[in-house]
């Protein structure tokens, strides 16, 4: 099978396109820097539609992970990468005539700030999703789950809080600040949090481009299905990284009130650095986030095949 | 002259589907058009019809839940009465004989042609059986929820509608202001959704809107003299006559339509079936939704023709009953009875009290005979309030001898959960000590007061007691003696220890006493050589019927850890005891004060040849510690419950034997006595058939002469438990194995059901258990169901056990190094290891662990801060 990966120098895509060579398809990435793979490579903006037509003419699946993931910048730039860049793609594969896309989004399209304990894949809610990020992932998805055709069967994917080795976003941060101190615990530390390590992540997005055809129109969240207390993770992902795990324990409130001032302040100096503290932030490490994985795994036919501890191990080795 | 009505906007109102709405315009029997507003199914060429009437001032709304449930092939038909919902309004009041013939008249023009079953709450109920009375032909059956067909001698009318009916208020209260409709939804606890709520106002918006409210208030007759006076009480008396199959949906914390209606309508409808739906108020559709399958299965089983009493192992016939032993022994000078007042440690004892064989069987029969003489009579049902005693026991077969029933609602109940069990059970006196007068002048007991326990006439007279045990004894002396009972009368109403919800009455005939007395008696192989000390309640009862002689030790059998060793010894050595029975939670303290047994002590406890112990789990442990208090003794445990006791029993030996397995070892099934699982489903539900296929997973199902014949005045749940005909589900869930022993591994409720199967709570917590750092567990599921995951909650080792009945403790994450020895242990995904200081259990036993309360706090803490809060 011939399959486009765009945004394949992030961690997951490059992952996915591994798999893909792996498994024998012909594999092109799209992203705008050079990535350590061995295939056709196309470099560009993702919202750019002579690029983008480029890659994905002659393609029989794509699956676009290419994505703004950040939590500071201005609207716009989510919105040229996220929905503009989904827009774009759309735009080729109908054009192109290609028959599969595996839309990569995210469980944050559909939730607010609530705990999230066991529920499905709700539809993707732009009013209610919380910071540019999420709204603009959440009407991405919805533009792309409204292309679902029968000439282009169109699923969404929605892997939850991915990491494994290399992974500068979840764990970079994380160990970073565990390393100067600064990772406290907010709340109890035992709010269940599930995660996807990062080569289930990628399976189960291989498995959306064997599924996508048969299953369409419909959002799937993606994890290990191994929700455990936050503390547990974080400590987990600390003593693989070989720094100090958090100890300090902050009181939720005082947590997102501090985050709301951080994020006051940083939008008032206009800084572009990542705040210390947000109130996402501060709600995503106190509340539950964990889902109902059976219409996922029954929808795929994927389970996970590593294990969380066996990702904290993978993690470890990677990096002693 | 009417009013019109403004369509009703139904699909803004919850539960409601807009199809169900229709509009149809009857002429009366003057002739003039009336147009009408009901809800209608619509199913075409019907089984047959449910008409469904609707009190004031509520609309054909109460009934949402019905018409969605409605039983296969079943109309349900909802009006709204004339003046009242979104039906026409009237310019004048309607009285209740022409709201009889509107209801007639709607049902021709709406081509109803039978059979039909009515369904009425509040003054529908009286409607709707005017409404039967004059259509004997059609009807099939007739369901009433809370309502009133008659005042109740001695009774003033409803205080609350008393009080909108006085001239005066009533216009204010019914008509000029929304008071009385909003009132009428505010009675409920937890109180209902405020859509819900103004759902029922929505028809009742202007004065003009509410006239009939006002009229139906003022229709009531009250007074003799009243216009509607004739009508009602040709109703009321012309139901005795109903010869078809009723059904009584109750809600008993009514403040309108109290006991003495519920009572009034039992009295004209004797055939009645009846579940009292506790905490529901008068708005039983609302506060009890499940109101609405219960009556779908009631006209489902009256389709099908289900037998009322289904087919079961009866006992040998027999002209045995429960207190036969008594007269086998009439002659034997030998102890019955003992009661030890007080030990002095080094083996001597005082009696508190004594009775002989010859002496009970002659008390008995006097008692008996000075019961019915006193009107205590056949099916009359006595609320037993006397401490385990000589009185007691006398008490209870003098009751079972004169044809009455004994209503058992222990002290661990709380008062608020007595006065509401015996209240329940419909209790028409009431046998108390000092304590238990006190306590059922409190509840407010109906009926007559005897006085046990040697309190004085002057004493008995002060404490509201108008006579004494003494006394009718006495009285008995000369009086006739009772006819005895047929085998089928009913003997007893138990209460279940109300760990999971209110406490359940379970009845039980002579003939199911007889065959559980004869059951214990063969497996135990107790012979009338053999002496009981029965540190537990009901075993201090059934000493005599079983044969033997029996002590009861000086402790308060309420608190289990009252029982200590001392006090085991000398009630054993005060009768030559060979046999003991006593909760594992006073089982657990007496091992705790082993240490201060005599010499003396030590010997009469050498004596003992077997040890009972029940009521709650009994850890093996236990078991092996007691054979150094009493060494002689096999130690058993039977499996049972209030509803079926016992099942089957284990030896000690025997779970040593038995190799650790998924749940509790409890044995092989008595003889007599079949055992069989119904499966469960994914999400935990038993849905399988019966098997005893080894190693399937399912909720116990027990069939034996001596299960209990039913819950008590909860119809609705006894057809649940005895969905199989002749077998009754516990509600426990477990398995048996290849040599056909039952294993128990939870309660059905505690089934944790995660998206890879379900996860059975007992045996995960033994293994978790057997870790040193661990003094008890408790394993329970987080999040839907179908897609749980587990979580385990530890006691730590350490920690002072103080199981205290209650609330559960706070709950914290476990440290990482136990998180991962429980996570080892366990065998099974678990995703979170919590600890706390305590494990909730239940009071009767203290050792029910409320894994649906562990549960709760365990859900709310791994929703972590975020679960109740909602931010933009």
């Amino acid at each position: 099978m011939r399959v486009l990966v765009t945004g394949a120098s992030g961690m997951l895509g490059r992952a996915t396109a591994e798999r893909l060579l792996a498994r024998g398809d012909e594999v092109t990435v799209l992203q705008r820097h050079p990535a350590e793979l061995d295939c056709p490579q196309v470099l560009g903006d993702v919202a750019d539609p002579g690029v983008v037509a480029r890659a994905v003419a002659g393609q029989d699946a794509v699956v676009h992970l290419a994505a703004k993931v950040d939590v500071t910048g201005p609207w716009a730039e989510y919105e040229r990468a996220n929905v503009t860049g989904t827009r774009t793609v759309l735009a080729a594969c109908a054009a192109a005539g290609v028959q599969r896309l595996v839309h990569v989004s995210s469980p944050s399209v559909a939730h607010g700030g609530s705990a999230l304990v066991g529920v499905g894949a709700e539809p993707a809610d732009p009013a209610g999703a919380r910071g540019h990020y999420a709204r603009s992932k959440a009407l991405a998805e919805r533009e792309a789950l409204a292309a679902d055709s029968p000439a282009l069967a169109v699923l969404a994917v929605r892997p939850h809080l991915v990491w494994g080795p290399g992974d500068t976003q979840l764990v970079g941060r994380i160990v970073e600040r565990a390393r100067s101190g600064r990772l406290p615990l907010i709340g109890s530390g035992a709010a269940l949090i599930d995660t996807t390590y990062v080569d289930n992540a990628a399976a189960a997005l291989v498995a959306a481009v064997d599924a996508c055809g048969p299953v369409h129109g419909e959002a799937l969240v993606v994890s290990n299905g191994e929700p455990r207390p936050v503390a547990e993770v974080l400590a987990g992902l600390c003593r693989a990284a070989g720094v100090p795990e958090p100890r300090a324990r902050v009181p939720f409130g005082v947590a997102w009130a501090a985050g709301a001032v951080v994020e006051g302040v940083w939008a008032l100096t206009g800084a572009r650095r990542t705040p210390p503290l947000t109130r996402f932030l501060a709600e995503q490490l106190a509340t539950a986030h964990w889902f109902d994985q059976r219409r996922t795994r029954e929808a795929l036919g994927w389970t996970p095949e590593v294990s969380l501890d066996e990702g904290f191990a993978r993690l470890a080795a990677a990096y002693r | 002259m009417t009013a019109p009505s403004p369509a009703p906007d139904l699909a803004r109102l919850p539960g409601v589907d807009p199809a169900w709405s229709r509009r149809v315009t009857v002429a009366d029997s003057t002739g003039t058009k009336h147009e009408w507003h009901l809800l209608d199914n619509g199913v075409t060429d019907p089984v047959g019809t449910l008409l469904c009437v609707h009190g004031n001032p509520t609309w054909s709304y109460l009934w949402r839940r019905l018409v969605a449930a409605a039983p296969p092939g079943w109309r349900v038909i909802a009006p709204d009465q004339l003046g009242m919902g979104f039906s026409e309004r009237l310019t004048e009041l309607r009285p209740l004989a022409q709201r009889v013939a509107d209801l007639g008249d709607l049902t021709a023009a709406l081509g109803v042609t039978g059979p039909v079953i009515t369904v009425g709450h509040d003054w529908g109920g009286v409607i709707s059986l005017g409404w039967a009375l004059q259509h004997r032909e059609q009807l099939r059956g007739v369901v009433l929820g809370n309502t009133a067909v008659a005042m109740p001698p001695g009774d003033l009318g409803p205080a609350l509608i008393r009080l909108a009916h006085a001239p005066g208020v009533r216009p204010a209260a019914t008509v000029g202001t929304p008071l009385f409709v909003r009132a009428t939804t505010a009675l409920s606890r937890p109180a209902l959704p405020a859509a819900v709520r103004d759902a029922f106002a929505a028809p009742y918006a202007t004065a003009e809107r509410r006239r009939s409210v006002g009229d139906f208030v003022a229709d009531i007759p009250f007074a003799p003299g009243h216009p509607s006076r004739a009508t009602q009480e040709a109703i009321a008396e012309g139901i005795r006559d109903l010869d078809v199959p009723a059904l009584l949906l109750w809600g008993p914390r009514d403040p309108v339509f109290g006991e003495r209606y519920l009572a009034d309508l039992r009295g004209r409808l004797p055939h009645a079936q009846l579940h009292r739906y506790e905490g529901a108020s008068h708005l039983v559709t609302e506060d009890a939704p499940q109101y609405a399958k219960a009556i779908a299965q009631w006209v489902a089983d009256l389709t099908e023709g289900r037998p009322a009493a289904p087919s079961r192992p009866a006992a040998e016939a027999t002209d045995r009953h429960p207190w036969s032993a008594l007269t086998d022994r009439a002659t034997d000078d030998s102890p019955a009875v003992v009661e030890v007042a007080g030990g002095t440690g080094d083996g001597a004892w005082t009696t508190g009290g004594m009775v002989t064989w010859a002496g009970l069987s002659r008390r008995v029969e006097d008692l008996a005979a000075g019961l019915v003489a006193a009107g205590v009579g056949p099916g009359t049902r006595v609320g037993m309030l006397v401490e385990p005693s000589a009185d007691l026991t006398a008490a209870v077969y003098a009751v079972w001898r004169a044809g009455a029933v004994i209503v058992v609602a222990d002290k661990g109940l709380g008062l608020r959960g007595m006065r509401r069990a015996l209240r329940g059970a419909g209790v028409g006196a009431v046998i108390g000590s000092a304590q238990g007068l006190a306590a059922a002048r409190v509840m407010g007991l109906p009926g007559l007061r005897i006085a046990a326990g040697g309190v004085s006439p002057a004493a008995a007279r002060a404490l509201g007691a108008t006579t004494t045990l003494a006394e009718l004894e006495q009285r008995g002396t000369t009086a006739a003696s009772p006819a005895v009972a047929a085998p089928d009368a009913d003997c007893a109403v138990l209460f279940t220890s109300g760990a999971t919800g209110p406490a359940k009455g379970v009845v039980y005939t002579q003939r199911q006493a007889v065959a559980q007395l004869d059951l214990v008696r063969s497996t135990y192989g107790l012979t009338p050589a053999d002496r009981l000390v029965a540190a537990f309640a009901p075993f201090a009862i059934l000493g005599p019927a079983l044969g033997i002689g029996s002590v009861v030790p000086d402790i308060d059998v309420t608190a289990p850890g009252s029982l200590t060793a001392a006090k085991l010894a000398d009630a054993t050595a005060a009768a030559g005891g060979t046999v003991v029975f006593a909760s594992p939670a006073a089982l657990r303290r007496v091992v705790a004060t082993a240490g201060e047994l005599t010499d003396a002590q030590r010997s009469a406890l050498g004596g003992v040849r077997l040890l009972m112990s029940a009521g709650a789990p009994v850890p093996l442990s236990l078991l092996q510690q007691l054979r150094a208090v009493l060494p002689a003794a096999e130690a058993h445990t039977p499996y049972g419950m209030t509803e079926a006791l016992p099942v089957t029993d284990v030896s000690a030996a025997e779970i040593e034997a038995a190799d650790a397995g998924d749940g509790v070892c409890v044995g092989l099934p008595l003889a007599g006595v079949e055992v069989r699982v119904s499966a469960l489903t994914p999400t935990g539900r038993s849905e399988g058939d019966l098997t005893e296929v080894p190693g399937v997973t399912g909720e116990v199902c027990v069939r034996a002469a001596h299960v209990k014949d039913r819950y008590d005045a909860l119809w609705a749940t006894e057809r649940i438990s005895s969905r199989n005909p002749g077998w009754h589900r516990t509600g426990d869930v477990g398995h048996l194995d290849a040599e056909g022993r039952l294993w128990i591994e939870g309660r059905l409720p505690h089934v944790v059901t995660t998206a890879g199967g379900v996860v059975t709570p007992v045996g995960i917590e033994q293994r978790v258990e057997a870790l040193p750092g661990v003094s008890a567990a408790a394993v329970v599921g987080v999040g839907p169901a179908g897609a749980q995951v587990v979580a385990v909650v530890v006691v730590p080792a350490g920690t002072r056990p103080s199981r205290l009945p209650g609330a559960a403790a706070r709950l914290a994450p476990a440290d990482s190094d136990l998180a991962a020895a429980v996570r080892a242990a366990a065998g099974t995904e678990v995703a979170a290891v919590l600890t706390t200081g305590r494990l909730p259990v239940d009071i009767r036993h203290e050792s029910k662990v409320d894994r649906t309360a562990v549960a709760r706090a365990a859900g709310a803490l791994l929703a972590g801060t975020g679960g109740s809060r909602r931010r933009s």
